[in-house]
């Protein structure tokens, strides 16, 4: 099915059931059955993209020039945009009725499935931009991937997000060359952070035995063969901004089974506390 | 039968009735305008209208929705249904000639085609070298000499502008 339908009102909604009852052809699918390993693929894809925006969001208000505050707040919402498409995919895939709300607002640290790197906190500018550069580097080998995925469902929403992602990755090179070879101040602060999350960018390569059947099917890249295409675009840009790749290839793992810093914790009590304080509330 | 056929607005009305519907953000520009009504249709008695969004997370999705039920009911039309289509997904290109030269008076300089960010290394450093072809023109002096203060402008779909010659800021419309 190419799209999911957006139904704003009740009694459109009530419409929608009598006409399909009434066309008995045209019945909404059934949840696709033993999809376990996609709905952990998407999780692993929303999840990221969700933590991230969270933490970027945090800036509205703090940053330090105002071009620059609206810049995190777009990129915050983009990413926001693409979560709602991608764990409601995931939430489709599963097939027990819940939503893109419920995966995001219901759920605990341990049934999370992000990048570590996303839930670092923010520090200074400098070291917000380091992530977000990192991360849009692969974040766009991803979805050119992605757009190639043997589920239509996935390609579309890759199509979608790609166009925005682009941009994402123009912006932050763009300021970590700027501030990369800016004063000797600015210079530090970003080889500071570039040092202290470069070992947290392996995770996005390493695979576990949940990559394997996304990948055999040609639904999901392998997440190695995202790297040298990653590396090539990191360095160009790090070079021209003057900072020095650490030599040490140690990574940290884990999020994407779910075994989180305490971080997380830490987002999931600010993001959730309406959803657990109010159950249902909506406006 | 033929009173149900009565009842029933033939869809080059409906595609009219939509062409007066601002967008909520840039009110100057219409939905088919901004193209971003991707098909209208009669299932049955019910009308489905087909969306695209502009961008994934554009707050304004909800409101268009909301717009369209607004001005289709307002019609007589009782049996809508609205449906969210992101493939393929929404491209400037879309955005109609009308739509542009509306955007253009209004004060934001209209998409340039073919100009959209691929995030490749090369096309970056060959802007910020100077040598883009990516001409923006100044919406009120029509002046070429204008550069980028920020990528990100008042909504995801505009970049922040400044003209060296009239000195005005503007917004412009980015290529996606």
């Amino acid at each position: 099915m190419p799209s999911l339908p957006d139904m704003t009102t009740a009694d459109a909604a009530d419409l929608a059931r009598a006409q399909a009852a009434a066309h008995p052809g045209q019945t909404a699918p059934r949840p696709d059955a033993d999809q376990e390993a996609l709905f952990e693929a998407l999780l692993r894809i929303g999840d990221s993209t969700l933590i991230l925006a969270h933490r970027v969001s945090e800036w509205c208000g703090h940053a330090p020039a105002l071009e620059e505050d609206i810049g995190l707040a777009n990129v915050a919402l983009d990413l926001i945009g693409q979560t709602q498409m991608w764990l409601g995919l995931a939430a489709e895939v599963e097939g027990e009725g819940r939503t893109d709300n419920d995966l995001a607002y219901l759920r605990d640290a341990w049934d999370f499935r992000n990048l570590l790197i996303v839930e670092r906190p923010n520090g200074d500018f400098g070291q917000t931009l380091m992530r977000q550069f990192l991360f849009d580097a692969w974040h766009l080998e991803l979805l050119t991937a992605l757009m190639q995925s043997a589920d239509p469902r996935v390609a579309e929403i890759a199509a979608k997000a790609v166009k925005e992602v682009a941009y994402h990755l123009e912006r932050s090179s763009d300021l970590v060359i700027r501030l990369g070879d800016g004063s000797e101040e600015s210079h530090r602060r970003m080889q500071d952070a570039l040092d202290d999350l470069w070992p947290y960018t392996g995770e996005m390569f390493l695979s576990d035995d949940k990559d394997v059947t996304p990948a055999a099917e040609g639904v999901m890249p392998d997440p190695s063969s995202l790297r040298a295409k990653w590396e090539a675009v990191v360095r160009e840009v790090l070079d021209e901004a003057t900072l020095s790749i650490p030599e040490n290839d140690f990574a940290h793992k884990g999020g994407k089974q779910g075994v989180h810093t305490e971080h997380l914790g830490y987002i999931l009590a600010e993001m959730q506390f309406l959803q657990r304080a109010y159950p249902g509330a909506s406006w | 039968m033929e009173q149900l056929a009565a009842a029933q607005p033939d869809l080059a009305q409906v595609w009219d009735w939509l062409s007066e519907v601002p967008d909520p953000e840039i009110p100057v520009i219409s939905l088919t305008d901004l193209g971003i009504i991707r098909n209208v249709e009669w299932q049955g008695d019910v009308l489905v209208v087909t969306v695209t969004p502009t961008y994934s997370g554009c707050p304004a999705t909800g409101i268009i929705n909301l717009d369209i039920e607004t001005a289709l009911r307002e019609r007589g039309i009782e049996k809508l249904v609205l449906k969210r289509q992101i493939s393929p997904p929404w491209t400037t290109d879309w955005i109609s000639a009308e739509g542009r030269e509306k955007l253009r008076a209004y004060g934001i300089t209209p998409p340039v085609d073919g100009t959209a960010a691929d995030g490749r290394l090369a096309g970056r450093v060959a802007r910020m070298a100077g040598g883009s072809n990516l001409t923006i023109e100044c919406p009120r002096c029509g002046s070429t000499k204008t550069e980028k203060v920020s990528q990100f402008g008042s909504t995801p779909c505009k970049a922040s502008y400044r003209c060296t010659d009239c000195l005005e800021p503007f917004d412009y419309f980015k290529c996606i």
